[in-house]
């Protein structure tokens, strides 16, 4: 019997609930697979690199090949170094050493939206991306996107070129064609004219577009962004009459309720929103948070309290803390829940805080700013001011209406500043066959995708990282974007763009920035303003000054709740990893695990256990998805924590003209988006076909065979007795307890110690790692058999039933065990220890047996099964960190503790005769980590903050009965439930299952 | 029954099995020398270069300080290969019309980079550090040799590893003050054993099982 007749509909959902109930002696599961022990899961426990069975290789073939090795091993050593040369500087650029990275304060705009970063840069080629510690969105922390978006500047994918309906075409003949139609355009003073941009808050771009519009008074400027903000702007003129921009101080905050609003995964605070909402969790002044959310999310993983809940029961519970709360006068029903959090929110007055997310209706987030206002929230905890994005409020209204000109022929000519229109595009809107009408259409865009091909014009575009420009951060704190690198395709930015519909269509992207700014820096000397503003990483003062704001008295009156959906709800979010589609030709993304279904290569639709097993679904069936009459055709997920009778699709796959990465991946959900139904809609049909998909997971790869390895606690607990957190675990052999050699003490120790309170499982450090660490990409077929290179995964850990299970990430990089088994087995000494405690991997001595791995107890060294670096492409080369060795076939590797910025820092200390500082060195993962969860430093110093870290008595080891002395750590979790709630749905789970 | 071998055949295979013992040894000696020969080293072959620049010239009878050119040998890993205007300091106002020097006024006009040919090659997998070593009292010509000899620079050591090693066990045995990390032709003032261990002390040196640590050198 195959697996998939044994998995086949139905009862092994039910199997998997009998199975957790009788769950023994651990409380935590990883995926239903494991719970069920299906073939593919025991297959990935036992053999972790799984070895194709056909590999199309006879015994005979083997034999050969294995005996012309021997005879050939050795020859290898006989190459003699080829010639190299050396190009050095015709004349030194200024500050430039050969060698020694430089760092440049810029910004990566993700949604409209500024996070600063700074970009390392080595001789003028940008290798990896940092926190910017003065920008107030980063505060040195930096998520996936700005992580990721470095490697799609070399994307050899990209346009490279400037080109009318397929021909190469000159600059200039661009901008010749462009005074033609502005000619054309003038007697109707640019009736025709349409601008469309993504979310634009750069004052430049914003005074250039304005710029355009007083010429042609008729002109009309469209912003679209498929994951944009309308709802929040909406939901604030429902509540104050105006579009105002909330601002969240989550530090502030000791109660938060979270109606669907994802702020620790997404949205424009992001990494700043984490690294507030993180200090508040570690044990200290803990602050609470409920969630109520449809699917799960990171910060539902987070909280003390989530209900998985459908659109509609969102709205009526928002409604209900409302009431209880007094902020709105009504009689509704109350349940224990709604009342527990209504008390909670009441007790913390000023510093309590309710938020809505983009996906809720607008009278979701008005009843949040009327509970805020209600209990003197407002002006603590929320802060408002004018919207920090130009351009039209209701963007879906204002593209609605272009799609609607385009159609009767009003427009002749259409400008597409970046952006996909074609692709993201509410599919009622048939935006691609609408454009059709227009005369002219022009597309700016890093790639030649489904909407340049649709344009007579394509100007390739220049990336962030290599155009001037400006942006605002969530509180509207001005960074200018500087260059770090000539734009390597000659691609253009959307100012000189924009520029071409000035009088000055030749200006540089620098002159238009620069010029726009003139004046306006703070300080007396503009020219220090400017080069101030450049090193800082943003303009001072630039943040919007908070409005206060009102709510109507009468805006109850307006907000009804919507009736209840029988039947499926359609619920459609951006993707985790790949955003809306932009991010869709990246490899490092794509191969990057989703936080919570740990997927990768591919979307699917997310089904709760119960509903599954309704519909008689399972994970990897292919199911027809109908809203409205359209259809996609949709893997299934079974997602534990969703809300029952919803269904989630991420949109951002199924891309055609994406790049090689990106083709072919995923299915297209916006195909099910319409304009009435951007985030949810109701009156799904989901239609099992007989087809099954295979989908590249890593949720059950590299398991800990039947044990808890997260610890956590609440902090009532925890703060009664702290020894709770060492007795969840066994007992640990005593230093002296082993047969291993002592090994000799160095000047100093490593340690990492990884805080699992503060964790929120966002991936950050997972893609720092793999830009800073050199790592490639393997693809999905590699990744479906556990050959995945990245060298920290987090694993994701539920606690409880199928239907609501709490969750808890744990991010595992190699332990650097003290008594590392990895070491006694290799045959060839390819793997030592240091005198300072790094488990040290030599590449050149690996000749691949993978028996380190085989004894590694956390399975965190990976294989090079195949040469899995691209060799070959150039480009692909620039990207690269040149302090890290580039690995080729055969070899093992794994977490090295980033010992290249341990050796720089050594090397700045001894230069100095000091030793090394405390928090001199900061490895990759560290810094990106918006939550501040990992502290590497000397463990040997006792001051050091690793050392104090490791001294809480939440510090555990993972698998410390082994006696591997591991010199990573973690800091249990806590948790801080609401006592009048609690226990948790445990419990309850075991009554209702 | 007539024997079909001849005695002598005894003494023939007695030679021939233990020949192939010597030969195989012979072998193996044979591809060893060859490993640590100046064919696959490189030690002590002369390049040549696009521009005949003597150091022999420069340093020794001019007494140019090598950081004129090389600057970042105290501070970052490459020691840094001089870039044409450092040539053209000089040589705007002398030898302006020397047809030795045409390669490097060529790159002066056009703005491209004069191609030298990498004397010292470590592989990729090997993260050497100049600035470390200067600080620590290395001198150039320890691993450089006598440069202010020079007239074409050649590889003064085999640059394998046995070599790196030899000094990281024990760098008590080339150690110099750092004062005198520049100069050529040093002579220590004493006996080295004694000056060296007292600058590993002075400098801060560690421990040679430290320095002997793998991610030392490879990352």
């Amino acid at each position: 019997m195959s697996e998939s007749e044994k998995r086949a509909a139905g009862p092994s959902i039910a199997e998997a609930r009998t199975r957790l109930g009788a769950l023994e002696g651990r409380e935590y599961w990883r995926s239903l697979e494991e719970l069920l022990e299906t073939e593919d899961f025991r297959e990935h426990l036992h053999r972790e690199f799984r070895v194709p069975i056909d590999s199309g290789v006879n015994r005979r073939e083997i034999l050969t090949l294995m005996g012309a090795s021997i005879a050939l091993a050795g020859l290898t050593g006989c190459t003699r170094q080829p010639t190299e040369k050396i190009f050095p500087y015709v004349t030194p650029p200024e500050e430039l050493v050969p060698g020694v990275p430089l760092f440049y304060a810029t910004a990566h705009v993700h949604g409209g939206y500024a996070r600063g970063i700074l970009a390392k840069s080595y001789e003028g080629r940008p290798i990896k991306i940092e926190g910017n510690e003065l920008h107030p969105a980063s505060l040195g922390g930096t998520d996936v996107f700005a992580q990721g978006f470095l490697l799609n500047m070399y994307d050899p994918d990209r346009s490279q070129t400037l080109t009318e309906r397929g021909r190469i075409r000159p600059w200039s003949s661009f901008l010749a064609a462009v005074r033609l139609a502005l000619e054309k355009e003038r007697p109707a003073r640019g009736a025709g004219l349409r601008f469309l941009t993504g979310t634009v808050t750069s004052p430049t771009l914003q005074k250039q577009i304005a710029g355009v519009l007083t010429e042609f008074p008729e002109a009309k400027w469209v912003a679209w962004e498929p994951a944009g903000r309308d709802n929040v702007y909406e939901g604030a003129r429902l509540a104050f009459g105006e579009a105002v921009e909330p601002r969240h101080a989550f530090g502030a905050a000791d109660v938060i309720l979270s109606l669907e609003a994802d702020f620790l995964g997404s949205g424009p605070a992001m990494p700043r929103a984490v690294r507030d909402f993180a200090s508040r969790r570690r044990g200290e002044n803990p602050n609470r948070l409920y969630v109520v959310e449809a699917t799960p999310s990171l910060t539902g993983a987070r909280a003390d309290h989530r209900r998985p809940m459908s659109p509609a029961e969102i709205e009526a519970f928002a409604r209900a803390v409302a009431v209880a709360t007094g902020a709105i006068a009504s009689a509704a029903p109350t349940d224990p829940f709604v009342e527990a959090v209504a008390a909670d929110l009441k007790a913390h007055r000023g510093s309590g805080l309710v938020l809505a997310g983009e996906s809720q209706p607008p009278p979701v987030h008005a009843l949040a700013h009327a509970i805020n206002q209600a209990l003197g929230n407002s002006g603590k905890t929320v802060t408002y001011s004018e919207p920090v994005a130009g351009g039209p409020v209701n963007q879906a209204a204002a593209l609605g209406e272009l799609a609607r000109d385009m159609e009767l022929g009003r427009v002749s000519t259409l400008v597409i500043v970046d952006g996909n229109p074609v692709f993201n595009a509410p599919a009622d809107l048939q935006f691609g066959k609408a454009m059709g009408n227009v005369g002219l259409r022009i597309h700016l865009g890093l790639y030649d995708d489904e909407t340049s091909r649709l344009c007579h014009w394509h100007v390739a575009a220049a990336h962030p990282l290599e155009a001037w420009s400006d942006a605002r951060a969530y509180d509207g704190t001005v960074t200018i974007l500087q260059p770090l690198i000539a734009p390597l395709f000659g691609g253009k930015s959307s100012h000189e763009l924009l520029a071409a519909f000035s009088n000055q269509p030749e200006k540089s992207g620098h002159d238009l920035v620069k010029e726009a700014w003139s004046g306006k820096l703070p300080g007396a000397d503009p020219d220090l303003a400017w080069r101030r503003a450049l090193h800082d990483g943003l303009v001072e003062g630039s943040a919007l000054p908070a409005k206060a704001v009102r709510v109507r008295p009468d805006f109850t009156s307006e907000a009804r709740p919507a009736a209840p959906d029988a039947g499926l709800t359609l619920l459609l979010r951006p993707d985790p990893t790949i955003w809306d589609g932009t991010y869709a030709n990246n490899g490092w993304l794509q191969e990057l695990a989703k936080p919570l279904t740990k997927l990768t290569w591919d979307n699917a639709a997310l089904v709760a256990p119960a509903t599954a097993q309704k519909l008689g679904l399972t994970t990897e069936d292919v199911v027809e998805l109908s809203v409205g009459g359209r259809k996609v055709a949709a893997p299934v997920w079974v997602m534990p924590g969703q809300a029952e009778n919803c269904v989630t699709v991420h949109f951002g796959y199924g891309r055609t003209r994406g790049g090689r990465v990106a083709n072919g991946k995923g299915f297209d959900a916006y195909g099910l988006r319409t304009s009435t139904g951007l985030w949810a809609a109701s009156g799904l049909a989901v239609d099992k076909t007989l087809r099954r998909a295979a989908l590249a997971t890593t949720q059950h790869q590299y398991a800990m065979e039947g044990r808890d390895p997260v610890r956590a606690v609440t902090v009532d607990a925890y703060r009664k007795d702290p020894g709770v957190v060492a007795r969840l675990g066994e007992a640990v052999p005593g230093p002296t307890d082993t047969l291993y050699p002592k090994l000799p003490t160095g000047s100093y120790a490593w340690g990492l110690s990884i805080d699992l309170a503060s964790c929120v499982g966002c991936n950050a450090c997972v893609i720092a790692c793999q830009s800073e660490n050199n790592i490639p990409v393997v693809g999905k077929d590699q990744v479906a058999r556990g050959r995945a290179l990245q060298w920290i995964r987090i694993d994701r850990y539920y606690k409880g039933g199928l239907d609501d299970p709490e969750t808890v990430h744990q991010p595992v990089t190699c332990m650097h065990c003290e008594n590392a088994p990895c070491e006694v087995v290799c045959p060839v000494n390819a793997t030592v220890h240091s005198a300072e405690g790094l488990n040290q991997m030599v590449y050149n001595r690996c000749v691949g047996t993978r028996y380190c791995s085989n004894n590694c107890p956390y399975k965190v060294r990976r294989f090079n099964f195949f040469l899995y670096t691209d060799y070959t492409t150039e480009i692909l080369k620039l990207v690269r960190n040149p302090d890290v060795t580039v690995r080729s076939r055969g070899v093992m590797e794994k977490c090295s503790y980033c010992v290249q910025r341990i050796n720089r820092a050594r090397y700045d200390a001894e230069r100095e005769n000091r030793p090394i500082r405390d928090g001199e060195i900061v490895t990759a993962c560290q810094q990106a980590c918006p939550a501040e969860a990992i502290v590497f430093g000397n463990v040997s110093d006792p001051e050091a903050r690793v050392s104090k870290a490791k001294a809480q008595p939440r510090d555990y080891g993972l698998l410390t009965e082994l006696g591997t002395r591991p010199r990573t750590t973690y800091l249990a979790s806590l948790s801080n439930p609401n006592p009048t709630l609690a226990p948790a749905s445990r419990a309850e789970e075991k009554k209702n299952g | 029954m007539a024997q079909i071998f001849h005695r002598s055949t005894n003494t023939i295979s007695r030679v021939s099995v233990f020949g192939a013992v010597f030969f195989v040894a012979a072998l193996g000696w044979l591809f060893d020398a060859l490993n640590r020969s100046p064919y696959t080293t490189q030690q002590g072959v002369a390049r040549v270069q696009p521009v005949q620049f003597s150091h022999q010239h420069h340093v020794g009878a001019m007494g140019i300080d090598c950081r004129y050119c090389h600057t970042s040998v105290e501070k970052a890993a490459y020691a840094n290969i001089p870039p044409t205007k450092t040539c053209m300091n000089c040589h705007s106002q002398i030898w302006t019309q020397s047809p030795e020097l045409e390669p490097v006024r060529e790159s002066w006009r056009s703005g491209r980079s004069i191609e030298w040919v990498k004397v010292y090659d470590l592989p990729d997998y090997v993260y050497f550090n100049h600035s470390i070593h200067v600080a620590k009292g290395v001198g150039c010509e320890t691993c450089h040799g006598r440069i202010d000899k020079m007239p074409l620079v050649s590889q003064h050591p085999t640059l394998q590893m046995s070599w790196c090693l030899d000094c990281h066990r024990a760098p008590e045995k080339y150690l110099r003050p750092r004062e005198d990390v520049f100069t050529m032709g040093y002579v220590p003032a004493g006996a080295q054993q004694e000056i060296g261990e007292r600058l590993r002390a002075e400098y801060r040196i560690r421990p040679s099982f430290e320095l002997t640590d793998c991610t030392t050198c490879h990352r």
